[in-house]
């Protein structure tokens, strides 16, 4: 049997040379007689590494990194295929701190396994939920995801049993299974990582979804941005209608589950949920009034079950270890595991999969090893461009629902963006504007023009004009966001623009800079109104 | 590299006519579309409306709605660049404005030679690897100014 060498086709390692280091490895192995073989595995999520190759020893994977296709003949020569020293060996992979310290439930397949391995994913426990779903009834499947206490990943943290309860209370003909792969928060990329890094567990999630509420349509709607994602997403789907895994008769079972992937077009909103299923159904992605819910009138005014993908692709291991296993982890009302992205300026950026209750100074810190910058910390953003803006002091809040909202912060999809100190709270504040501004649906005014009208009370701040009656004004104006919008974009950018005020005052006291120092918002009118 | 060609309506209809009958098909249509012409020609706009029996104004409606679709061709190389929060803890602002005066353009426009058309995107999913821009659908990290100028250097090679 060849040896087996591991290189991502992860979008991030590719980012940084995956691409060169595979060719180059491929070349040496033929140009050296080599018996080995290169295999396009998910990221481990160690982002700082990437690329991070593996080679496969009696001793366990052994991984060097960050590889460059320069480094590659060098490796060669230094005997890395038997796991030998070289400047850039990393010792045996699962043994890395980083990795061991945390608890992958959701991801433990990925960056182990060859992606679009059918074989692979079955071999390391996949389709084994599945296999116990297929001897449970709807309700009974229904039953075992509520008690997992598992809640909606995407940031609302809806409880995930009690909306797929409703889809299976509501009689229809038809029903459907959407997975919001619309993962367009900044710092998150564990959906991307998931539907590169292993797309079956997502595929198998939503058969389960499907077979649990009576659906047997899937659509997953995959934002543009991640085109690698995409093709990757398909191919995995071709092999699973290849292998009898989706069409009529589903791993034999004599139940049909259809499933498309479909591209999103750039558009922040559709990543909520009403407006994502406007936009499958063809449409602008304005946003619905709710309700009704899409659990009762959703796709094509179906009752259809809309959930994110680490949602979906935690069902699995739900089905398969049993409700009690996967509610042990966690705190509180949180249960099971968060997958928390590290982003931004953070010196070990990447994706740390870890029960409910981990605090944000531990995930920075001990995780994370602190600013890459090496300048001190001053802010922290959770849950993306609609989350708030923490200080240092707040560094101790657990990463729990409720213990963010009870902070007025959000713990969302848990992306965690950290700033150094050259950070102006100022300019961020300014920035949750524009972006309402740039993707606002335009369906409700407060969001509509709210958002034109507190980029320039902003401005105003900023340059000083009338400072103190202008900061209570954009008081005012948050409170009709918060209170006046229809959805979630409207609603929660006040917890930015509030937060930065609340906890860094400082930075909207400053003179005013002598020259305008910010951009003028070209890239609204031409982007927007193209 | 874009790998747009002229406009062909009956090229157009073609794509139309496979994807006319998908439930919500007029995302994929206008993907395909872009796909191949490298931009929705606006002379596509009634060939849709009449394969989906909606209005003109629905079809204009849906294209002008969403970032991704164009009506006039892009310059031959597409550089999305990241401005949303995490690429801004690493400075993409400073890439982004040594971009603009390399090429003298703003975001959102492109090049008097056609050759570059440069956009603000929000998210590229490679967050712990900020800045980040993708070029041609190719996704890049790290990408301070002197790798955003490699780039482009090399594209321009490959043009």
């Amino acid at each position: 049997m060849s040896l087996k060498i591991y290189v991502p086709g992860d979008a991030a390692a590719l980012s940084v040379g995956a691409e060169a280091v595979a060719k180059t490895m491929a070349e040496q192995i033929a140009s050296r007689r080599l018996d080995a073989l290169v295999v396009r595995n998910g990221s481990r999520g160690m982002f700082w590494l990437e690329p991070l190759v593996e080679v496969e020893t009696p001793r366990g994977r052994i991984a060097y990194g960050p590889v460059t296709a320069e480094a590659v003949p060098g490796l060669f020569d230094a005997g890395f295929l038997d796991g030998k020293p070289h400047r850039l060996h990393l010792g045996v992979t699962e043994e890395i701190s980083y990795l061991k310290k945390q608890e992958r439930l959701t991801f433990a397949r990925c960056g182990i396994t060859d992606p679009v391995s059918l074989s692979d994913y079955v071999s390391n426990g996949g389709y084994r939920g599945l296999e116990r779903a297929l001897t449970l009834n709807p309700q009974a499947i229904v039953e075992e995801v509520t008690n997992s206490g598992l809640r909606g990943r995407g940031g609302a943290g809806f409880p995930t049993g009690i909306k797929w309860r409703t889809v299976l209370n509501t009689p229809s003909e038809q029903k459907y299974i959407v997975c919001n792969a619309d993962e367009g928060d900044s710092g998150t990329y564990a959906d991307r990582m998931i539907m590169e890094g292993d797309p079956f567990v997502l595929i198998e999630g939503m058969t389960i979804a499907g077979f649990a509420v009576g659906a047997t349509t899937g659509y997953i709607y995959i934002r543009s941005e991640y085109p690698h994602a995409f093709r990757q997403f398909q191919r995995a789907v071709a092999i699973a209608y290849d292998k009898g895994y989706l069409g009529e008769n589903v791993a034999g079972s004599g139940k049909r589950f259809d499933l498309e992937p479909r591209l999103g077009a750039g558009a922040y909103i559709c990543g909520e949920e009403t407006s994502l299923l406007e936009s499958l159904e063809g449409k602008r992605g304005q946003i619905r009034f709710k309700p009704p819910l899409p659990a009762i009138k959703g796709l094509f005014g179906q009752p259809t079950v809309v959930n994110n993908v680490i949602s979906l692709a935690t069902v699995p291991i739900i089905l398969d270890k049993g409700a009690q296993y996967y509610r042990d982890f966690g705190m509180g009302k949180s249960r099971g595991t968060l997958t928390i992205q590290l982003a931004g300026n953070v010196k070990y950026g990447g994706l740390v999969e870890k029960a409910f209750g981990l605090t944000l100074r531990e995930a920075i810190y001990d995780f994370g090893g602190g600013t890459a910058s090496g300048r001190p910390l001053r802010a922290v953003q959770t849950g993306g461009p609609l989350g708030a803006y923490f200080p240092e002091s707040l560094l101790d809040t657990p990463l729990d629902y409720e213990a963010f909202a009870e902070r007025k912060g959000m713990l969302g999809h848990g992306g965690i963006v950290v700033f150094d100190d050259t950070v102006d709270l100022a300019h961020q504040a300014r920035f949750a504007m524009e972006f309402c501004a740039v993707e606002s649906c335009g369906k409700c005014t407060p969001c509509r023009v709210g958002s034109t009208r507190g980029v320039e009370v902003i401005d105003k701040i900023i340059a000083d004009q009338d400072r103190s009656q202008n900061l209570e004004l954009l008081g005012d104006l948050c409170e009709v966001l918060t209170d006046g919008s229809l959805c979630a974009l409207g609603g929660l950018i006040p917890f930015p623009v509030q937060s930065a005020i609340r906890h860094f005052p400082e930075d909207f006291e400053k003179p005013a800079p002598p020259t305008p120092v910010y951009r003028p918002n070209k890239s609204q009118e031409t982007q927007s109104w193209r | 590299m874009s790998n747009s060609q002229d406009w062909d309506a009956d090229r157009a209809l073609a794509r139309i006519q496979e994807l006319e009958r998908v439930p919500g098909a007029l995302l994929p249509i206008l993907h395909a579309l872009q796909d191949e012409f490298g931009y929705v020609d606006k002379a596509a706009v009634p060939l849709i409306a009449s394969a989906l029996n909606i209005s003109h104004a629905e079809v204009h409606g849906v294209i002008s709605f969403y970032h991704d679709f164009r009506h006039v061709e892009p310059g031959r190389h597409v550089l999305k660049m990241c401005r949303a929060e995490a690429c801004q803890s690493m400075g993409c602002e400073k890439t982004i404005q040594h971009v603009e005066n390399r090429l003298g353009v703003k975001l959102g426009e492109t090049t008097d030679d056609r050759g570059f058309t440069v956009e603000a995107v929000y998210c590229l999913g490679n967050c712990a690897l900020s800045p980040a821009v993708m070029l041609d659908g190719k996704l890049y990290g790290r990408v301070s100014s002197e790798v955003a100028d490699f780039l482009i250097d090399d594209a321009k090679r490959h043009a």
